[in-house]
Order: structure tokens, then sequence, then C-alpha cells
């Protein structure tokens, strides 16, 4: 019992964790709470749904699914990119030099229009994902683990993985951390910064594409508002990791994950939404800048 | 022309931008429907960046026009005026959307205390209008409390909600404290939600009663406006006065530089319970006062979403400016009514509305006019 809400947390938790670094990422650039980073999953999801949908149609499916599959998940990932790439330069970037607080209302223009827009060209009725992966999987110690939520645990670990690395490795990964630190003087020492936050939000945007499709194919249905309460959730995840921190919110991800489906099968699964933040106030009361938050102190 | 020229040249960097926007909303619905789609959303991208670029617009705030003495001196009462007046001309209908704007205005004067004049985001506002509407109902329905006896009630117990929240919160610096203020608006929210025995549930508490005065029942739509419209006057005035005193003066100390304020001799803590405290008051109030006139209550209308719709009235109506938060409750209600002709499209309406008016005016309608915070 205990180790199968192990597992279904460990799911859900990846999947909040891959949502809550494009938080984390543009929060650590920009300052900025992107409150419509949360219908970017959701149109991952739908997107998901829709190609996979057009592969079907075209037999692919049939032929091979496992390069559907992924042929899915590419052209998810790209279009999702795509949109975080636009929302940043129509929404955000002309107001990078505006009171802290336009932004925020911006991004939550962005959050309403494309919850509106899918709901209006979509329809207001759940989306069923095409394709159903049944609840067969590996047995062990009188649990099941479905192959897709192996799959679930595999992918979010390894995109984790290769985010840190790309990180800390690469590059653009040392700009990013530069700009993070200090826009200004990442400018001076020749770094693209426009450049770089639009990287920011491309890997964030890809990362909730990828963790949208795995929940479509994980609960099998997709509405428009799916993106509002995980959005919520994951940023919760990413504070409670401390916010800015990336190994800070792949922890948060799973913590919030785990709590959520322990308090759901032990306390009472009709609070499941309300443990997230719960623990939320608790961590911060405790430790103020979250777990792996540096405790900066504010310079006069 | 290669891709360098292309980056330096601002109309065709702004096209290039459009036309990628537009070719995103290709792959939903139909053909046909995408085609037009993309040929309106092509054309009002490449328009706003392109006005944006040109810069025609952000320069008409910094013209400062002083009206003459008498046309401010005659402004309020002819504003009060206008709105004593309106029952007599408008429909039912749109004295039912005054009233609500009402009760947003009472939300955004109240939320505009703590974000506004003090500087602390509060994603959870919706919490203390529910806590202010839930008190009136169950004092209403279970323990028989009449409207006026309620109202010190709710009103307290909303502002000492948000004390007891902010004591322990109020730790925590800038954005930690807007995600612990959001958790509590869905802590709030999801209780209300499921504790059955005390409020019903998602079904909610029916059968409230409507105010009385003298025996009299306000259940007049015209009544029930002007009884709204005393709130706010009041709300307005009230919170004027504290705003132009010593507790105004140091909330925008805080706001503008807490450690400075605190090297200062103020107490900066103290004075940030204090504007959360008289910040809910307001919510209490609107909450008795949604109650009051729905004659229900249910979980449904106290959402996340709804602490964001405040909080755009108070940024689109200027941060920290009470009447601009009068304007932005006022515009944000009467907008989606006024698209009520394309109902499906007015929220994807709104979206857009409140993304063109940052990039135009991010400083919010009142924003560039500091209100007088001193008395000479």
């Amino acid at each position: 019992m205990l180790l199968q809400q192990l597992i279904n947390g460990l799911t859900l938790g990846g999947v909040y964790a891959l949502i809550a670094l494009g938080y984390t990422m543009v929060y650590g650039i920009l300052e900025l709470i992107n409150f419509a980073h949360g219908e970017i999953y959701m149109l991952g999801a739908y997107l998901g749904i829709i190609f996979l949908g057009l592969f079907t149609v075209a037999g692919l499916t049939a032929v091979s699914l496992p390069l559907a599959l992924f042929l899915t998940v590419l052209l998810t990932i790209i279009v999702c990119s795509a949109y975080g790439f636009t929302m940043e330069k129509v929404a955000y970037k002309p107001l990078r030099n505006a009171p802290r607080l336009s932004p925020l209302i911006s991004a939550i223009g962005v959050s309403i229009f494309l919850q509106n827009y899918v709901m209006l060209t979509q329809g207001a009725t759940d989306k069923v994902f095409p394709q159903r992966f049944g609840d067969s999987g590996l047995q062990f110690l009188n649990v099941n683990m479905t192959y897709l939520q192996a799959l679930i645990i595999i992918v979010s670990g390894v995109l984790m993985l290769s985010l840190h690395l790309f990180i800390q490795k690469t590059r653009v990964g040392k700009a990013m951390r530069a700009v993070a630190q200090d826009k200004t003087m990442a400018a001076l020492a020749g770094i693209n910064v426009n450049g770089i936050i639009s990287v920011t939000f491309i890997i964030g945007a890809g990362l909730a594409a990828v963790a949208g499709i795995m929940v479509a194919s994980y609960y099998g249905l997709v509405n428009y508002y799916i993106g509002y309460i995980v959005g919520i959730k994951a940023f919760t995840a990413a504070v409670l990791g401390g916010i800015g921190n990336i190994p800070g919110a792949m922890l948060g991800g799973i913590i919030l994950g785990l709590v959520e489906s322990a308090g759901a099968a032990y306390i009472s699964s009709e609070y499941k939404d309300a443990y997230a933040f719960i623990i939320l106030i608790v961590i911060l009361l405790i430790k103020p800048d979250g777990i792996l938050g540096k405790n900066t102190e504010e310079k006069v | 022309m290669n891709y360098e020229a292309i980056k330096k040249h601002p109309v065709l960097k702004a096209l290039l931008i459009s036309l990628f926007a537009a070719i995103l909303f290709l792959p939903f619905k139909d053909i046909k429907s995408s085609t037009i789609l993309f040929a309106i959303m092509f054309i009002f991208l490449s328009a706003v960046l392109l006005i944006k670029k040109s810069q025609v617009l952000p320069a008409l705030p910094k013209i400062r026009w002083t009206p003459p003495h008498f046309l401010r001196a005659a402004s309020v009462p002819s504003v009060i005026m206008v709105f004593i007046l309106l029952p007599f001309f408008l429909k039912d209908y749109y004295l039912d959307v005054l009233i609500m704007s009402g009760i947003y205005m009472l939300l955004a004067l109240g939320l505009n205390i703590i974000v506004g004049f003090t500087g602390l985001l509060n994603l959870g506002f919706a919490a203390f209008y529910a806590i202010g509407a839930y008190t009136y109902a169950i004092a209403n329905t279970k323990l028989g409390l009449d409207f006026w006896t309620s109202i010190p009630l709710s009103a307290g117990i909303a502002a000492l909600s948000g004390i007891a929240l902010a004591i322990p919160a109020l730790r925590l610096r800038g954005d930690y404290l807007a995600i612990v203020t959001l958790g509590f608006g869905e802590i709030v929210r999801l209780v209300l939600n499921n504790w059955d025995s005390l409020t019903n549930g998602p079904n909610g508490i029916t059968g409230i009663a409507r105010p009385s005065l003298f025996g009299a029942s306000l259940d007049k739509l015209n009544t029930y406006y002007y009884l709204v419209f005393i709130f706010v006057v009041i709300a307005v005035i009230i919170i004027r006065r504290v705003e132009c005193s010593r507790i105004g003066r140091a909330w925008i100390s805080i706001k503008e530089n807490e450690i400075a304020a605190s090297s200062l001799g103020i107490n900066t803590t103290k004075y940030k319970l204090y504007a959360f405290g008289f910040g809910t008051v307001w919510a209490g109030i609107a909450g008795i006062l949604f109650a009051s006139k729905m004659q229900f209550v249910s979980p449904e209308s106290f959402t996340f979403m709804e602490s964001v719709l405040i909080l755009s009235m108070v940024i689109v109506g200027g941060l920290g400016n009470t009447f601009g938060a009068i304007a932005g409750a006022f515009i944000l209600v009467l907008l989606p009514e006024l698209l009520r002709e394309v109902q499906s499209y007015r929220m994807l309406i709104l979206g857009i509305a409140l993304v063109l008016f940052m990039l135009f005016r991010p400083q919010g309608i009142l924003g560039g006019f500091k209100s007088v915070h001193f008395r000479r």
C-alpha cells in the first residue's frame, strides 16, 4: 500500500516537477510568475491528442505505434515551444521595464485568452486520448506499476537530468545562470540576454508539453481548464523547493506528488488539492526561502 | 535581405513576429476558420506591435493637465449626483450590473490597501470575500442574525482571518507571501466545499435574508443599489482619510523602500498587519453585500479566478490609487457585460484586453497621477 502510493506519487510528482521547472527558470531570470505556463501544459495535452489523432487517421499508429508516439511528442514540443517563445515576445518582453506587477496581469490575460481559445475551438467537453495503454505492468511486492507509470517516471527523470546537465555543462546553460544572477553584468560580458530569455521560455514550454502529453495519456481525458489547477500546484512546487532554484523545483514537484497521493490515500481524498498548500505553508514557515533556496539578505 | 538585416529592421521584425504568432493558431479546428483566424491574428498582432514600436501612445501620459479649481471641487459631487440619478434611467439588468460593480469596487478598494499602498502581493483575496459572505450566510440561516448586526461580524471575522494569515506569513518576502496567500485562498475554498455540516458543501447555502431597514425589506433592486452605493462612498471616505494619515504614509514608505522605512523607525510588521486587517475588512463587507444580494452563496463564487480578477482591477486602475481601484472595478465588470453580444467570445476578448492594456499603459489608468498623500 505504502509502496503503491510511492509509485503513484512519483508519477504525479514527475509531472509537477517538469512543469515547475518552467516556472522556476522564468522566475529565476525575470522575477515573473508566468501564469500562462499552466496553459502551455494544457495546450501540450490537446496538441498531443490532435497529432496522435492525425497519425491514427493517416494509418501511422497501425504501422508503428512507438514511431507515431515519438513524432507526436516531437511535434507537440515544437509547437508548444513556439507558443512559449511567442508568449514572451508578445506579452512580456514589451513590459521588461514596466512596474513589477504589470507583466503578471499580462500573463493572466494570456492565460485567460489561451483557455478560452481552446474552449472555443475544441469545445468545452472532455477530450479523450486516442490511445489506451491499459493497466498491465510490472508486478512486485503486491504493487502494480503500469508500464505508463514507469515510462512517466523514467521520462521525467531523464528530462530533469538532461536539463541539469544542460544548465551546468553547456555554454548556453552557463549563460542562463549568468543572466539569472545579473542581467546587466551578463549583457556586459557579451551574453545575448534577450536570446537567453527566449531559450528559457522555449525549454520551459517544451518540458510542459511533455508533461501535458504524459498526463493526457495517463488520465485519458483532458479539458481546457486542466492547466489552471496543475499550474498553481506546479508553481507551489517551485516555491516549495526555493523559487529560481532548478534542483529545488524538481525536489518540490516530487514532494508535492508524494504528499498528495499519500494524503489522498490515508487522510481524505476530498481535500486532495489542499495538501499541496498546507505542506507549502508549513515548509515556508520553517524555512522561508524554500527547501533549497538560499537565504539572500536584501541589500540596501 | 539577410537575416541580420531583418532582425534590425523594426517593422519587418514586428511583421515577422506577428506572422509567427498567427501560425500558432493554425493547428486548431477546420481549414476555413483556421485561415480566417490566421488572418485576423496576423493583422491584429502586427497592428499592436507596430503601434507599440512607433512610440505614439506611450508619449501621451506625459501630458499633465491640472484641472482648474472649480472643476476639481465640482467633480466629486457631480459624479455622486450621476450615480444617485442613474437608477431612474436604467433598466433592471444594468442596475444589477452596477450593483455587482459596486461590490467589486469594495473588493478592489480593500485589495488596493494591501497591494497598492503597502506593496504586499496577495493572490488569495477572494478567501476574505468568501469568509465575509459565508459568515453572514451562516449567521443568518443558522443563528437568525440580521444584516446590520452581521456587518461588524462579517467584517470583523474577515479582518481577523486576514491578520491570522498575516502574522505567520509576513515573515516571508515578496512572492513567497503571494503564494502563501494563494494557498490560503485555495484552502478556504476547499474547506467551504467539503465542510458539509456547516457550509452545505458545493450546493451552497440558500435562503439568505435581504437586509431590512425600519421593518421595510430592502429587496427592490434600486434600494439595493443605493445601499451598495452608500457603502462604496463610506469606504472611499474612510480609506482616503487613512491614506492621508500617518498610517497611510507608513504604508507607502514600506512599499517604496522597506529597509529605509524601518530605519526611520517605522514598525514595518505592525503596519503590514494594519494593512492586512484594514484591507480585508472591505472584503468582508463586500462578502456580506454579495451574500445578501444573491441570497445564495456557494464555493464556486470564490475561486482563484476571482482573486485574479480583483487584482486585475487594482492594477488596471493604477496601483495605489483609490480612485483607480474604483475605475478598474467599474471597467472590468462592465467590459464583459458590454460584450454580451458576442457571448462566447467575451472571456477571450477580456484576456486580449488585459494584455493590450498592460502593453499600452503598464502603470494603469490613474497610475501616472500621484494621489495626494500629504496635507499641507
